[in-house]
C-alpha cells in the first residue's frame, strides 16, 4: 500500500504529530479549559474588597460566566444542593467547619487543582493552611485571616488612675484587679464593664494562654477536662462578678451601639476587651477620634498569642466546573488580586477622608505588600497605626483548633459548657466533665467512620 | 366523581409529593445512619435507642412542653378576650380586625429580632413600662429562668389569627339566644357561660388542637433570637426547644437519620395529645345538630 519512502515520511509525520500533540494533551489535562459557568455559593459582595477581586477574575477569565448566590453559607441549601446533584462549583465557608465536610466527601481534595494551577501554598499563613488540611490533604484555599488583640479604653483607665501599660494579660491576678477597678456601678446600675473576656467564643484563646489547646494536635482527643482549661474557665467566668454576674453583664452589653458612633469604647461603657481586628476597621470608620490603645494579647508566659479564624474557598463534590473553580480560588486569593482590592479600598478611604486600616488576608505575601506599600505609609493616625502594627506582629503567633471531623459538635460541646457555667446551671468542673464526654464521643464516632 | 377528583388532584398531588412522600422517606431514614452526603446505612433501632439515652432530647422536649403549657391557654384566653371586645365594636371593627391580624403576617425572623429589643432587661419596652409602675422587670433575655416566659410573651404577637377565628364564631351565635337569656334575667357572665362558650366551643377546640401542634414545633423566632448571630448563651439550655435541637442534629451535626427519628417521636407525641384532646372533646364541645 505504501512504499518505503512513504512509510518513512508517514513515520516521521506520526512522530512529529505525537511529539506535538502530547504536550498539548498534557497541558489540557493539567490546566483544563477555563470556560463556561461558575456558580459560587456562600459569598457576598458587600464592599470593594469583594467586588474588585471578582472583577479581576472576570478580566482574567472573560469566557467564564460568574453566578454568585449572595449570602452566608446556608448548611441546608449547601447539603441539599450536593445531595440533589446540583452542587455549586465553588463554595465559601468558615475554616472551622471545613473538616466536617471534607471527611464526609462533601468537598474534594485540591491536590490536582494546586498542582495544575501552580498554587503556591507556602504563601498562605501556616495556621490557616493547617485548618484546611485534613488527613494530610489540602481541601481549601484560605481567604481572610482574623487575629485577636486587646482594645483598651484610655479614658476608663485614666479615671481609675491606670495607664495602658498596666494592662498585662499575662498576669491574671492583675487582670482581675483591673477589671474590678474599671467596673463602674452607679445607683445600683452597671454603667461600665471593666474587662470583657468575650465568653463563650474566646475560651480557646484563654485556654491556650494557659498553655493548653482544647483539642489534641491530631484532632482526636478532647482536652476539655484539662485542669488548665478549668482554670481558664473559672478565671474568665469570675471576671463577670464585679459587674453583678453574667445576667447584668449581658443585659448591659446587649444595649451597646456596637457598630455605631456611640459604641461602647466612645461611650465609656467598657474598659478592656479582646477582639478580632476587623473591629478596628469599624472603630476607624465610626469613631476615628476614639481614645483607644491597642495591645497584643499574650499568654501567661508573656508570649503574643492570637486565635485565628477566617473563611476558605473549597470545591464541592459534583462541581460541574472544577477548572473554573480552581482558577477562581487562585485568583481571589493571589497577591495581585489582594493588592488591587487593598488599593481600591485605600483610594475610597482617601476620597472619603477616613482611616484605612487595611485588609488582613491569609496570604502572607499579599499582606507584606498591602501593609508595607499601601496601608502603613499612608496611615497618619497614630492610634490606628499602632493597632495595625500590633496585628501584624501577632499573626504568626496564631493558634487554631485542629481540623477534626466533628468540628461542629466539638464546638457546641465546649460552648454549651461555658454557657452552663455562666448561667449558673453547673459548676465549671461539672460542665467541662460533661463537655469532655460529649466532645470525645462525637470525635470517636466521627473518626470511626473515616 | 371524576370531576371532583380532577378538582382536588392539584392538592392531592402536592400532598403526596411535598408531605406524604417526605414523611415516608423520613420514616425509612430513621432506621439509618445518613449524613445527606453519603448513602444511608441501615442501623436498625440504633437511632431510637439513642433517643432514650440523649440528655439533651429530654431537655429540649421538656422545654417545648413547658412552653406549650404556658402558651396555648394564654393565647386562647387573650384571643377570646380580644374577640369579645371586637364583637362589641361597631363601625371601627374592620380597622381593629386588621390591626390585630397584621402582626400575624410579620416574618418570623423579623419578630424574633424585634422582640430581642422589646424584651431587653435594661432598655426594653416591657421592663421600662414595668419600671413606671415601680416594678423591677426580670431578665427576659439574660436569665435562664425567664427565657421561656419571655418567649411566651413574644408569642402573643401573633394572636391575631386566633382572634379572627373566635370573632367569626362569635358572629355566628344567634342573637335571639342572648335576647331570651336577658329576658330570663341572665347576667353577662351567665350569658357567656351558658350561651357563648358552648356555641363557640367547636372553634375553641379547633384552636386548642392547632395551637398545641404549632407550639410544640416552635422554631424560627427562637432560633433567630438565641441561636443565630445574636447568640448570647443565656438560652443555651433554657431556649433549646425540640425543633431547634432537631435542626442542629440534622444540619449542623449531619445526623439526618437521628433527626428523622426525633421527628417521628414528635409526631407520635403530637398524635397522642391530639387523640386525648379528641377523646375528651365530646364532654365539652357542642356541635349544633349533633
Amino acid at each position: 500500500m505504501f512504499g518505503s519512502k512513504s512509510r518513512t515520511v508517514l513515520a516521521v509525520l506520526a512522530i512529529i504529530l505525537v511529539a506535538v500533540a502530547f504536550p498539548i494533551q498534557r497541558t489540557s489535562q493539567a490546566q483544563g479549559e477555563v470556560t463556561g459557568t461558575l456558580n459560587v455559593m456562600g459569598f457576598s459582595l458587600p464592599d470593594e474588597i469583594a467586588t474588585v477581586r471578582v472583577d479581576q477574575f472576570k478580566a482574567a477569565y472573560p469566557d467564564v460566566t460568574v453566578n454568585i448566590t449572595e449570602g452566608a453559607l446556608d448548611e441546608q441549601q449547601f447539603l441539599t444542593a450536593i445531595a440533589s446533584g446540583n452542587a455549586p462549583d465553588v463554595v465559601y465557608m468558615g475554616r472551622d467547619v471545613l473538616s466536617s465536610y471534607a471527611v464526609r466527601g462533601a468537598i474534594v481534595p485540591l491536590t490536582d487543582c494546586i498542582d495544575s494551577m501552580g498554587i503556591d501554598m507556602s504563601q498562605y499563613r501556616q495556621a490557616a493552611v493547617a485548618q484546611v488540611t485534613v488527613n494530610g490533604e489540602v481541601y481549601g484555599i484560605p481567604e481572610f485571616f482574623n487575629s485577636i488583640m486587646l482594645f483598651i479604653n484610655n479614658k476608663a483607665l485614666a479615671d481609675s488612675g491606670l495607664t495602658p501599660d498596666d494592662v498585662d494579660v499575662s498576669d491574671w491576678d492583675k487582670v482581675a484587679e483591673i477589671n474590678q477597678a474599671l467596673t463602674r456601678i452607679e445607683d445600683g446600675t452597671l454603667t461600665r464593664i471593666g474587662f470583657d473576656p468575650k465568653l463563650p467564643e474566646f475560651l480557646p484563646l484563654w485556654a491556650m494562654a494557659n498553655g493548653v489547646s482544647l483539642l489534641s494536635e491530631d484532632g482526636r482527643t478532647a482536652q476539655l477536662n484539662d485542669p488548665r482549661v478549668l482554670e481558664a474557665l473559672q478565671f474568665t467566668v469570675g471576671l463577670h462578678e464585679p459587674a453583678g454576674g453574667r445576667q447584668a453583664f449581658m443585659a448591659f452589653r446587649d444595649t451597646w451601639d456596637f457598630f455605631g458612633a456611640q459604641n461602647q469604647m466612645v461611650s465609656d461603657q467598657l474598659g478592656v476587651f479582646p477582639m478580632e481586628q476587623w473591629y478596628m476597621n469599624v472603630l476607624a470608620n465610626v469613631s476615628p477620634d476614639a481614645d483607644i490603645t491597642f495591645k497584643a494579647f499574650t499568654g501567661r508566659e508573656g508570649n503574643p498569642l492570637t486565635y485565628a479564624t477566617g473563611n476558605t474557598w473549597a470545591i464541592p463534590r459534583g462541581s460541574a466546573n472544577p477548572e473554573a473553580a480552581c482558577a477562581w480560588m487562585k485568583t481571589m486569593t493571589s497577591v495581585d488580586t489582594w493588592v488591587a482590592a487593598a488599593t481600591a479600598r485605600a483610594e475610597l478611604r482617601a476620597e472619603a477622608g477616613t482611616i484605612n486600616t487595611g485588609v488582613y488576608t491569609a496570604n502572607r505575601a499579599a499582606d507584606e505588600v498591602i501593609f508595607s506599600e499601601i496601608v502603613l505609609p499612608a496611615l497618619t493616625n497614630e492610634t490606628f497605626k499602632t493597632g495595625v502594627e500590633v496585628i501584624l506582629s501577632v499573626q504568626d503567633s496564631a493558634y487554631a483548633i485542629p481540623a477534626n471531623p466533628a468540628a461542629a459538635e466539638f464546638k457546641q460541646a465546649w460552648q454549651d459548657a461555658v454557657n452552663r457555667v455562666l448561667n449558673g446551671e453547673q459548676s465549671a468542673e461539672e460542665a467541662l466533665a460533661q463537655a469532655q464526654e460529649e466532645a470525645q464521643a462525637a470525635l470517636d464516632e466521627a473518626w470511626s467512620q473515616q | 366523581m371524576l370531576a371532583g377528583l380532577a378538582f382536588i388532584s392539584p392538592w392531592f398531588i402536592g400532598f403526596l409529593v411535598f408531605t406524604a412522600g417526605p414523611m415516608i422517606a423520613s420514616l425509612g431514614l430513621a432506621f439509618t445512619e445518613y449524613d445527606v452526603l453519603n448513602p444511608p446505612k441501615f442501623v436498625g433501632l440504633q437511632n431510637f435507642q439513642r433517643l432514650l439515652t440523649d440528655p439533651r432530647l429530654g431537655l429540649s422536649l421538656g422545654n417545648s412542653i413547658f412552653y406549650t403549657v404556658l402558651h396555648v391557654p394564654l393565647v386562647m384566653m387573650v384571643a377570646l378576650g380580644l374577640a369579645l371586645l371586637l364583637n362589641r365594636v361597631g363601625k371601627a371593627a374592620g380597622f381593629f380586625r386588621t390591626a390585630f391580624y397584621l402582626p400575624s403576617i410579620t416574618p418570623a425572623v423579623a419578630v424574633g429580632a424585634l422582640w430581642l429589643w422589646i424584651l431587653n432587661p435594661r432598655i426594653g419596652l416591657i421592663n421600662r413600662s414595668l419600671a413606671l409602675l415601680g416594678i423591677v422587670g426580670p431578665g427576659w433575655t439574660t436569665d435562664p429562668n425567664w427565657i421561656k416566659p419571655g418567649i411566651v410573651l413574644m408569642s402573643l404577637w401573633s394572636v391575631g389569627s386566633t382572634v379572627i377565628l373566635y370573632l367569626a364564631a362569635l358572629r355566628n351565635v344567634p342573637p335571639e339566644l342572648y335576647e331570651a337569656a336577658r329576658i330570663d334575667g341572665a347576667n353577662g357572665w351567665q350569658q357567656f357561660r351558658h350561651i357563648t362558650a358552648p356555641m363557640i366551643s367547636g372553634t375553641i377546640f379547633f384552636t386548642l388542637v392547632v395551637n398545641t401542634i404549632a407550639s410544640l414545633q416552635i422554631f424560627t423566632e427562637v432560633y433567630t433570637m438565641y441561636f443565630g448571630n445574636m447568640n448570647s448563651g443565656a438560652a443555651a439550655s433554657a431556649g433549646l426547644f425540640y425543633n431547634i435541637y432537631l435542626f442542629r442534629q440534622a444540619f449542623e451535626f449531619l445526623r439526618m437519620g437521628y433527626a428523622s427519628a426525633m421527628a417521628w417521636l414528635l409526631f407520635v407525641i403530637i398524635m397522642i395529645l391530639t387523640v386525648i384532646q379528641l377523646r375528651t372533646s365530646n364532654r365539652w364541645v357542642y356541635y349544633e345538630g349533633a
